[in-house]
C-alpha cells in the first residue's frame, strides 16, 4: 500500500513526512525544496506501509516536470495526505478539489494552523469536513501538534466524487471559503514589514549586501574558532599517540602509507599525507568547522524564508546569465557542496536553464571543503591573494553565463514564485538539518579522502605521479608555472578537492601559483560525485559539452592568471 | 471607477482590482493557483529595477512574477 503526501509547494510536506515516517528529510522554507520524491514507511492497520513524499503542485494538469511526477505518482498511489497550507485555504482547495474528482481516498491536513490564527484566519474544520464529505484535520506539523489525530484518522479517509469544470471549480471554492474561513483585520507585524523591505529595491538591495557580509563573517569566525579552540586541541591529543604508533612502525611503506612522511622528524597533519594523520585531519580540523559553519547560517537563511527574497532581487541579474532568479539558491546550495545544488537545479523550467546552471556552478561555485583549503593555502599569503581566486571565479562565472545566454539557443521563462512569509527558525528543525547535512558529509566525504590519500601514496609509490608529471610538463609548469609536482593535485581533484588543495601544501608554493593553482583545481572538472550528479541530471551529451567548457576554461584562465600577475 | 493599468504600469503600493488576464489557458491556470484571477483585490508591493520581477500581495501573501506576465494583467487602480 502506497500513501502520497500531496499539496502545494511550501506548506509542509516534508516535515509531515519526517513526523509520519521517522525518516529525516531536508525542509526548508521555500518552494521546491523536495524535488526528487522520498520514501518512507510508517504502521497503518498494523501493516507496514509506503508513505512518498511528492513534490509540491498547484493543480494536477501536467504542465511542468513537478506536476507530470506528480500525476504518474497518483496513479500509483492507494490513498492522498493533502497537505493544505491554512494560511492560503483558497488557493489550496484548487488540488484539493481535483483530488476529489479521483476515485482515490483523500484526507485533508490544515497544516501552519498556528500561523493562520496569528493571521487572524479562523476555519470551521467540522463544516469543512461536511462540504468536502473527506476527514479534515488541523496540524502544526513543525512541533508535532495534531499529527496523532492524523494518524488515528487515516482509515476514515475516502474518495470524493465531484465532476467539476475550471469554472465550476473556482465557483465552488469560492462557495466553499465563504462559508468555512472567516478574516479578522489585525495590524502588520513586523516581521510583515521586514518582509516588503527586503523586496523592494531601495531598502532590499541594501539588506541584501548585509546579510551575505554577516553570513561570511559568521562563516569565518565560527569555522576559525572551532578550529583554533575546538579542533585542534583535540589533535593535540591525538599526535603523541600517532607519533608512538610511527616509532612503532618504523620505515617502510606501511609508514608511508598510514602515517607518511615525516617532516623535520614530526607528524604535519596537512603535509605528511598518511591515511591516520593528513587522511583523519584534513576532512575532521581543516574542512568539517567550515562545513558545520557553512550549513549552520545556510540552514537558517532557508528557514527564515530570506531566500526567495534574494531571488527576486537577483532576477534582473540572473536573466543576463539565461537563468533566472531561483538559481541563486542552486548557486548558495552549491556554495555547500555540489551535489545538492546540482539536484536543486531540477526546480529550473528549462532544460536550457539546467544546463546553464548546472555548469556555472561546476565550474566556478568552490564547496566548503574546498574553500576551506584554500583558506588555508592562499590565505597564508595574505587576504590579497583570495581576494583574487574568488573574484577570478566570480568574473569567469558572470562572463560564462553571459556567454552561454548569447550562443545557446532557447528562451529563458521569467520568475514565477510564492514569497513565503517570514519565519522565526525552529531550533529544533534547524539542528535535525543541520545534522542531517554533517551526516551525510561524514559518511560520503570521509571515505573519498581516506581513498584519496591512499591513491596519492599508491601513485608516488608505483612512480606513476612522477611519469605524469614529465608528460604534463608542458601544460603545468609551461603555461599555468607550476611545480611538476602539482599534477598530483589534479589526478586526486577528481576524487575530492579539498584533498587536491591539500596536496599542493608540501610543495611550497608563491602566492601566485598557489592562486592559479587553486582556481585552475576549482574550475577544471567537478569531483566524481558531482560528476555523478551531473551525468545523471544533464544527460552523458551534456556533461560532455559541459566538461570541455571547463577543461578549456580552466587553462585559459589558469594561464592568462599565470602571465599577469 | 478607477484607472485601467497592468500590474506592470502600476505605481508601487497602489492597490486594484483584476479586471482581465491576457494569455492562454496555461498560464491564466497558474496565476489563479497563486491566486491572482479577475475580481481579487491586490497590492503591488515592489518592482525590481531594470525590467526585473514585480511583487504583488494577495490574499496577505506575496507572489512575483516576471514583467511580461506582469504586463497581461490588467488590473482597475482604487
Amino acid at each position: 500500500m502506497k500513501i502520497l503526501l500531496m499539496g502545494n509547494p511550501n506548506v509542509g510536506k516534508s516535515v509531515i513526512f519526517s513526523r509520519l515516517t521517522g525518516t529525516n528529510v531536508i525542509a526548508s522554507n521555500y518552494p521546491g525544496t523536495t524535488v526528487e520524491f522520498m520514501k518512507g514507511t510508517m504502521k497503518f492497520r498494523e501493516e507496514k506501509v509506503e508513505v512518498l513524499d511528492v513534490p509540491g503542485v498547484y493543480s494536477l494538469e501536467p504542465t511542468s516536470k513537478a506536476e507530470e511526477v506528480a500525476v504518474k505518482m497518483l496513479e500509483e498511489g492507494n490513498m492522498v495526505i493533502n497537505v493544505v497550507d491554512s494560511t492560503h485555504l483558497e488557493r489550496s482547495l484548487y488540488l484539493t478539489l481535483q483530488l476529489l474528482e479521483r476515485k482515490i481516498p483523500v484526507i485533508v491536513v490544515l497544516n501552519l494552523w498556528d500561523e493562520a490564527k496569528h493571521k487572524g484566519i479562523e476555519i470551521d474544520k467540522e463544516k469543512l469536513e461536511k462540504i468536502l464529505g473527506v476527514p479534515v484535520v488541523s496540524t502544526v506539523a513543525i512541533t508535532g501538534e495534531g499529527i496523532n489525530e492524523l494518524v488515528s484518522r487515516l482509515e476514515e479517509a475516502k474518495p470524493g466524487n465531484l465532476k467539476l469544470s475550471e469554472e465550476e471549480r473556482w465557483k465552488k471554492i469560492g462557495e466553499i471559503v465563504s462559508q468555512v474561513q472567516r478574516i479578522y483585520h489585525r495590524h502588520h507585524t513586523f516581521l510583515e514589514v521586514l518582509g516588503e523591505a527586503s523586496v523592494k529595491p531601495l531598502t532590499g538591495i541594501p539588506i541584501a549586501l548585509g546579510v551575505m557580509f554577516l553570513t561570511f563573517t559568521i562563516i569565518r569566525f565560527v569555522g576559525e574558532n572551532l578550529i583554533s579552540y575546538v579542533f585542534d586541541p583535540l589533535f593535540e591529543f591525538y599526535t603523541p599517540v600517532a607519533t608512538i604508533f610511527s616509532h612503532f612502525l618504523g620505515s617502510g611503506l606501511i609508514h608511508d602509507i598510514l602515517i607518511g612522511q615525516l617532516i623535520n622528524g614530526e607528524i604535519d597533519y596537512f603535509q605528511s599525507m598518511g591515511l591516520i594523520t593528513t587522511g583523519i585531519y584534513v576532512p575532521f580540523a581543516a574542512v568539517l568547522p567550515y562545513v558545520f559553519a557553512f550549513y549552520l547560517v545556510l540552514g537558517f537563511l532557508e528557514d527564515s524564508g530570506y531566500l526567495p527574497r534574494l531571488a527576486v532581487l537577483v532576477d534582473n541579474i540572473m536573466h543576463k546569465l539565461g537563468l533566472h532568479g531561483s538559481a541563486i539558491i542552486s548557486m548558495l546550495l552549491g556554495l555547500g557542496c555540489n551535489v545538492p545544488g546540482a539536484l536543486s537545479t531540477r526546480v529550473l523550467e528549462t532544460k536550457r536553464q539546467r544546463f546553464i546552471a548546472a555548469t556555472l556552478m561546476a565550474i566556478a561555485v568552490p564547496c566548503m571543503a574546498q574553500t576551506a583549503i584554500i583558506l588555508g593555502l592562499v590565505g597564508m599569503h595574505g587576504v590579497f591573494g583570495l581576494g583574487i581566486v574568488f573574484i577570478t571565479l566570480f568574473i569567469v562565472w558572470l562572463t560564462l553565463g553571459l556567454i552561454l545566454n548569447k550562443i545557446m539557443s532557447g528562451e529563458s521563462p521569467e520568475i514565477f514564485m510564492e514569497i513565503p512569509p517570514y519565519r522565526i527558525p525552529y531550533w529544533g528543525a534547524l539542528l535535525k538539518k543541520l545534522w542531517i547535512r554533517i551526516r551525510s558529509f561524514l559518511v560520503e566525504a570521509v571515505p573519498f579522502v581516506l581513498l584519496g590519500v591512499f591513491i596519492v601514496n599508491i601513485l608516488y609509490a608505483l612512480g606513476i605521479i612522477q611519469f605524469l608529471g614529465e608528460i604534463t610538463a608542458p601544460i603545468v609548469t609551461g603555461l599555468l608555472g607550476l611545480p611538476k609536482e602539482a599534477v598530483v593535485a589534479l589526478v586526486i581533484g577528481f576524487l575530492r578537492k579539498d584533498v587536491a588543495v591539500g596536496m599542493l601544501l608540501p610543495l611550497g608554493l608563491t602566492m601566485k601559483q598557489a592562486v592559479v593553482a587553486s582556481v585552475v583545481l576549482a574550475m577544471y572538472f567537478p569531483c566524481i560525485a558531482t560528476f555523478t550528479v551531473l551525468v545523471k541530471e544533464l544527460g552523458i551529451l551534456g556533461m560532455t559539452k559541459s566538461a570541455l567548457i571547463m577543461v578549456t576554461l580552466a587553462l585559459f584562465v589558469g594561464t592568462i592568471l599565470n602571465l599577469i600577475l | 471607477m478607477g484607472e485601467f493599468q497592468t500590474l506592470a504600469g502600476m505605481v508601487v503600493g497602489k492597490e486594484g482590482i483584476i479586471k482581465k488576464i491576457e494569455g492562454g489557458y496555461g498560464l491564466q491556470r497558474r496565476l489563479a493557483c497563486l491566486g491572482l484571477r479577475v475580481g481579487k483585490t491586490i497590492r503591488k508591493v515592489a518592482s525590481e529595477p531594470l525590467r526585473g520581477p514585480i511583487v504583488v500581495e494577495v490574499d496577505g501573501g506575496h507572489i512575483a512574477i516576471g514583467r511580461g506576465v506582469a504586463e497581461k494583467v490588467w488590473v482597475e487602480v482604487k
